[in-house]
């Protein structure tokens, strides 16, 4: 990207003010916050079709749900704390909440494995559960599978971060972009987390 | 700031395979969309030869494959492989390349006076993503069973049972990883085209003081981006149908030759839902840019300031906004509550307000101008003539109670060819026809320009009116053969008259090609401004170099349709040309 780093634009101030980096980000967020919308619309859809859904408060250990959204979202706080750190040059503290953020996912993540592993050895398949409609246990590892693998994905992406701002080769708006990334995670397990567990 | 001594001479794979400039880019998409478009018309003439005279032999297919042609004759079965594929290339690896990826490549950091896009790198990679998708496609003929065979709409069940039809095996699960590179592909390109044209313009350019082309391709760019999440979402679902045995879209109790189908709780709507909440916008994602350049040409070349430019773009919007929610007036006939059709009909029917609106704005940009008569002018004006009959006939299939009477039939067929086949397709030939002097820095043949014209658009009107009539009619789309139903006999004069203007639009096609092979290296030269147009490439040589324009960056002082504004020899003034110069109108 070398010679688009800084815009041609001078007619005034940017528009939306941000960098074109921050603008795209924000636009694969919007993106992929509709792909998620699809996923579990498409998930309320075959519900409402079955009316004997399974009552997931019966199956999920909602004590280990609980403690993984809150590991998650302090993770989102964290996040924040190095992006601040970051904007005001201390480099090394934005290094280590990085790290600390890249933890919470990881721990999150250990904790979804275990979760997947009870679920799997309580006898849900893909295709098939004890529970009844088959489509709940599909529905369940098609979906938090997904976001999992957003979280894998993001996990890589703050240990590249932390690592490139560690030797000072990312700027703190490239920690802010990670971040940008990262609250998004968050913020589409409070919506799986509603329409999976609570609801 | 100038960033010009960047762009230093590069060896030939850096500069032409390898390339990193929009304009490359832009014209490798193009490139592979001519390549992809002579395999998905192949298709479509294979379809024309089995419908105007069924059970005929083509011998020299049934040696190169034998199994889709046994003795020459096309199965049943692979009839619908070829509708599948034809559908499938020609929307999203034909009109979507030239047209969108292509178009939007070269023209959108040029037209808005900036250097390149956003992020070159992603620019190139989004291409090279292109690449693989288009080779699975292609491969997919190749597999066991041949290429899908559920339509381009890949409706499950019969996209998500692998035993279905021989088309729902391998053929089915590569289209559907074809898709997938395609999405990612476009979703790079569409990020690239918002964030530049935000951010990216020259000094001066304010949005409206954009040229009506960029106006589309950048609310397509964002339509696209809107609308292709959900038919990723829906395309893993029907990959874990098939591969992994669950059930989102295949319904309890089917069954297959006799032997049940275990699944069970799933529901094909959902697919259909999803399907359409991209099919519908991406009608939009393709007619908009077409609309785009049709407004630039007709503008240059009736050297007329373009009607109603700020009333354009605010209909562009309102069509781009209503477009994402109409999605459901594909979907009358599924057995939808019948209240949810009336709000489909009325959103529908009222998007045929702005459409009208945007046709007399391109009728009055006409009016009064002093028209060239150029090859360029004729094919925008063929789009303009498409866009209005195309349209008339979707006012029918917008509105519930005629559709569940049209629906599926030989009158759907007709009117998306005129719309997402003829307003895009005519939009970018009369495109190639203004900017390959940009692009190469030469002229096509005039002469053989007029004689495609006249042939294409004979041709399509014999294709695709006579389908019309022929759906209104009673025969249904995607039927193998028609003699075989004693009540669609009678059409069958119809279909050889549609056969036969498939084979003048093919005569006019062939002559196209023989044209740009010809002109790219004995065509008329070419200078800089050959077209005394207004927009920013005709600011920089013909071809432009990397990094687009010799001089300083651009600065805007106008907006883009100076034309026959001011008095004297010379009618127009660029959008570079200071207050000095001539009198700043807009």
């Amino acid at each position: 990207m070398s010679h688009s780093t800084t815009t041609t634009w001078d007619g005034g101030g940017l528009p939306f003010g941000v960098s074109w980096q921050k603008l795209m980000m924000w636009l694969f967020i919007v993106g992929d916050a509709i792909l998620f919308a699809s996923f579990l619309a498409g998930y309320g859809f075959l519900r409402l079709a079955n009316p004997n859904w399974p009552d997931s408060g019966q199956i999920f250990h909602m004590s280990l749900i609980g403690t993984m959204t809150f590991v998650l979202i302090s993770s989102s706080a964290t996040m924040a704390a190095a992006v601040g750190a970051s904007r005001a040059g201390q480099r090394e503290k934005a290094t280590r909440l990085v790290w600390l953020t890249a933890l919470g996912g990881a721990i999150f993540l250990g904790m979804q494995a275990y979760e997947w592993s009870t679920f799997i050895h309580a006898g849900a398949r893909l295709s098939t559960n004890p529970w009844g409609v088959p489509l709940f246990s599909s529905c369940f590892f098609v979906i938090t599978g997904f976001h999992g693998t957003h979280v894998a994905s993001g996990v890589l992406i703050l240990a590249l971060t932390a690592w490139r701002n560690s030797t000072g080769k990312a700027s703190a708006e490239g920690v802010e972009l990670a971040g940008l990334y990262w609250h998004f995670v968050d913020l589409v397990w409070v919506f799986i987390f509603t329409f999976f567990y609570l609801v | 700031m100038s960033n010009h001594e960047q762009h230093a001479p590069l060896g030939f794979w850096r500069k032409y395979v390898f390339s990193l400039d929009h304009k490359v880019i832009g014209l490798q998409y193009i490139g592979m969309a001519v390549v992809m478009a002579l395999l998905g018309s192949g298709l479509a003439m294979i379809m024309r030869i089995q419908l105007a005279w069924p059970g005929a032999k083509l011998s020299w297919l049934g040696k190169l494959f034998p199994n889709a042609f046994p003795e020459g004759l096309l199965a049943p079965e692979h009839y619908l492989s070829i509708i599948t594929m034809h559908g499938t290339v020609m929307v999203f690896f034909v009109i979507s390349l030239a047209l969108v990826s292509g178009f939007g490549n070269y023209l959108i950091p040029i037209q808005i006076g900036a250097r390149d896009m956003a992020y070159p790198f992603l620019n190139a990679l989004s291409f090279w993503v292109m690449v693989p998708a288009c080779l699975v496609m292609i491969a997919s003929f190749f597999v066991e069973g041949g290429a899908a065979a559920s339509g381009w709409t890949a409706y499950p069940p019969l996209s998500a049972l692998k035993n279905a039809v021989p088309g729902s095996q391998w053929g089915q699960t590569l289209w559907l990883l074809a898709m997938a590179l395609f999405i990612v592909s476009f979703t790079m390109g569409g990020l690239n085209y918002v964030t530049t044209v935000l951010n990216l313009r020259a000094k001066g350019m304010s949005l409206m003081r954009m040229p009506l082309t960029i106006w589309t391709m950048f609310i397509a760019a964002i339509i696209g981006l809107v609308s292709f999440p959900p038919l990723t979402a829906a395309a893993i679902m029907l990959l874990f149908d098939r591969h992994g045995g669950t059930s989102f879209f295949v319904p309890a109790g089917l069954s297959i030759a006799g032997k049940p189908v275990m699944h069970d709780g799933g529901t094909p709507l959902l697919w259909q839902h999803l399907f359409w909440f991209l099919g519908h916008p991406e009608v939009y994602v393709l007619i908009l840019p077409g609309l785009g350049i049709t407004f630039e040409i007709l503008a240059t070349h009736a050297r007329k300031t373009v009607f109603g430019y700020k009333m354009i773009v605010w209909c562009l919007i309102v069509i781009a906004v209503l477009g994402c929610v109409v999605w459901g007036h594909h979907m009358f006939v599924s057995g939808m509550n019948p209240w949810l059709g009336e709000f489909f009909t009325i959103g529908t029917l009222i998007i045929t307000i702005p459409s009208a609106i945007i046709g007399l704005c391109m009728l009055a940009t006409l009016y009064g101008g002093s028209l060239r008569l150029n090859a360029a002018l004729l094919f925008a004006l063929g789009t303009l003539a498409l866009f209005g009959t195309g349209g008339f006939g979707g006012v029918f299939l917008g509105n519930a109670t005629s559709d569940i009477f049209l629906h599926d039939s030989y009158f759907v067929v007709g009117h998306f060819h005129f719309m997402i086949g003829g307003v895009t397709l005519f939009a970018t030939l009369a495109g190639l026809y203004h900017w390959f002097p940009k692009m190469f820095g030469r002229h096509l043949n005039e002469g053989l320009g007029k004689i495609h014209f006249w042939l294409s658009i004979l041709g399509f009107y014999g294709m695709f009116l006579t389908m019309h009539f022929v759906g209104i009619n009673g025969a249904p789309r995607r039927y193998y053969d028609f003699k075989a139903y004693k009540m669609l006999e009678g059409l069958q004069t119809y279909h050889l008259c549609i056969t036969i203007s498939a084979f003048t639009f093919a005569v006019a096609s062939i002559i196209f090609l023989l044209n740009v092979t010809w002109s790219l290296w004995r065509g008329k030269k070419a200078e800089r401004n050959p077209w005394d147009a207004t927009t920013l490439e005709w600011v920089a040589p013909s071809p432009p170099p990397h990094g687009n324009w010799d001089g300083p960056d651009p600065v805007v002082h106008r907006w883009p349709y100076d034309l026959s504004t001011h008095a004297g020899a010379k009618d127009f003034a660029m959008q570079t040309e200071g207050p000095d110069k001539a009198p700043v109108t807009s």
